[in-house]
């Protein structure tokens, strides 16, 4: 076999560095290393962190919280929705926490405006169901990469029109503004209604789908704080008063599913649909016992609402995948700096 | 050389191409999906999961017909320290198809996350929760999935390196076509 001329042999050297070289390239696009401006998980996580930088060993948002268990008692009606397992009759049961939509770990219970609901229910055939809900009754912007530049501009405390250039380009955070200013407070996380607001697809057992919200509706009457009050109110009044509430008796939440109609808003969670549309109360989610995040079940749990069972599945909504990457970084974070988080010393439960 | 069938069996031959396209796949799909937070997102690691599993299954397949079958000898004039690197990166590349696919097992179970394959297909996790587990696991596989795909750039250089300029039938040893000497006559033949 004749071996190639030197002239030849350079022609083909150059063909495998083409190839090789067209191969790296290719991979370091995939990677997002020729984008700088896509918006990955890790930048959408790292803008989450407060001015003096995200907290060690925490949850980048939603980072202050503590644990309950419970069970989610379904009454059935949800199988005419989705054949999930869990909508059947039947008791399954719960690790959640609720929490304050912060990055700080240590801020007051009464600064937070927004409060919120981390639930894990486990039905007996393995799957799990999680979900991430909060107080608001709808987001404050319609895309991922808006919540993103919401962020920014938020953080340009020295830019005197950066929250004013958003709005402008983002007009739909006018509502959600309103709500955080005349919204009331308050005394319990018992007596907040937790929302979705991400919009799911459910499978009902006859192969139709519906798309839908859901809601958990507390059954505890709301007694409301005045902002001045709130502001005396002790650091950790609220997880104080749960654990109390909790200790004298379960707490009770209505799980209501509102499902939409042709033509409702199902990809924008900034937009809440119209009133009248169909609700379902499934079940009942029950709070039934209190434990401190450093001990209990919830803090090794990333509630990444894309963690669904079969008859639940992510709709045209282009939040839960945004969350899902987000929530994972996050989770990748917190538990790489472990060491960080209170109690992580010896003897500590790992 | 003569008489000697310098290809790898077919059993090999499928093994290998149906890996190349899947592992190369399930590289780019990898850093693909941790670098966006669109919708492909949420794609992405639905097929990466049970595209793993796939691989690692495949894997052990094509290690038992290699333990079987062996492989063609190089070439008695290539270079030792060529024949060395070839033999230790078909090792790394073997190591890396069986490790690549437990360690994300293993890292998606001690991060407690649902290991679904399919809807409602489950795999029952291999660990127990534990963050420094999961942190050790995740940095493996992140690391090691960047080796993999340096050690198959290098693979393919090597390969076309044989192909084009030794022209010694290595390349050959893997694809259809005849060996240089060892026509594909006496193969089919048989």
């Amino acid at each position: 076999m004749p071996r190639p001329s030197p002239l030849s042999t350079i022609g083909s050297l150059i063909v495998i560095a083409v190839v090789v070289g067209c191969a790296g390239a290719a991979f370091a696009y995939a990677a997002g290393w020729l984008s700088p401006g896509r918006l990955t998980p890790s930048r959408l996580v790292a803008a989450l962190a407060p001015p003096g930088g995200p907290v060690a060993g925490h949850r980048r948002n939603h980072a202050k919280g503590i644990c309950f268990t419970g069970t989610f008692e379904a009454n059935g009606a949800g199988s005419t929705l989705s054949k999930a397992r869990v909508f059947q009759n039947g008791s399954y049961p719960v690790i959640g926490r609720f929490n304050l939509g912060v990055p700080d770990p240590a801020a007051a219970d009464g600064t937070a405006r927004v409060r919120g609901i981390g639930v894990q229910i486990t039905t007996p055939d393995g799957q799990e169901w999680r979900m991430a809900m909060i107080d608001a009754p709808f987001f404050a912007v319609s895309t991922p990469q808006a919540f993103y530049e919401l962020l920014v501009a938020s953080g340009k405390k020295d830019v005197p029109d950066a929250m004013r250039n958003f709005a402008a380009a983002h007009p739909e955070i006018g509502a959600f503004g309103a709500w955080a200013k005349s919204a009331p407070f308050t005394e319990s996380y018992a007596e907040e209604r937790y929302n979705s607001l991400d919009s799911f697809v459910f499978a009902d057992g006859s192969g139709a789908d519906h798309t839908v919200r859901w809601s958990l509706v507390p059954t505890a009457p709301a007694v409301i704080v005045s902002g001045d009050d709130l502001a005396k109110r002790p650091k950790d009044f609220l997880e104080q008063e749960i654990t109390q509430r909790l200790a004298s008796g379960p707490q009770r939440w209505t799980m209501t599913v509102t499902v939409a109609e042709p033509g409702d808003p199902t990809a924008d969670p900034s937009k809440a649909w119209p009133d009248g549309r169909r609700t379902v109360d499934v079940g009942t989610l029950a709070a039934t016992k209190i434990v401190a995040e450093p001990d209990g079940p919830c803090r090794e749990i990333n509630f990444d609402p894309t963690v669904l069972p079969v008859g639940i599945r992510t709709s045209d909504d282009p939040f839960p995948s945004a969350r899902s990457a987000a929530y994972a970084v996050s989770y990748d974070l917190r538990t790489a700096e472990a060491d960080a988080y209170p109690g992580a010393g010896a003897g500590a439960p790992q | 050389m003569n008489g000697v069938d310098r290809h790898f069996t077919v059993a090999q031959r499928v093994l290998h191409w149906v890996m190349a396209v899947c592992i190369l796949a399930m590289l780019f799909i990898g850093v693909g999906m941790v670098s966006t937070v669109t919708t492909s997102h949420l794609a992405l690691v639905s097929i990466h999961k049970p595209l793993g599993i796939a691989i690692l299954i495949l894997a052990v397949l094509r290690i038992a017909e290699r333990l079987r079958a062996g492989a063609p000898a190089l070439p008695a004039d290539l270079p030792a320290p060529m024949k060395r690197a070839a033999e230790l990166s078909h090792y790394a590349l073997y190591a890396l198809m069986i490790a690549m696919p437990l360690l994300g097992w293993g890292m998606l179970s001690a991060a407690a996350y649902p290991v679904a394959l399919f809807p409602g297909v489950f795999l029952p996790p291999i660990l127990a929760q534990s963050d420094s587990v999961h942190t050790l696991l995740w940095n493996l596989h992140r690391a090691l999935a960047f080796v993999f795909f340096a050690i198959i750039l290098l693979h393919v250089a090597a390969a076309l390196f044989h192909a084009l300029v030794r022209r010694d039938g290595v390349f050959q040893a893997m694809t259809a076509g005849s060996t240089t000497d060892a026509p594909r006559v006496r193969a089919a033949a048989e």
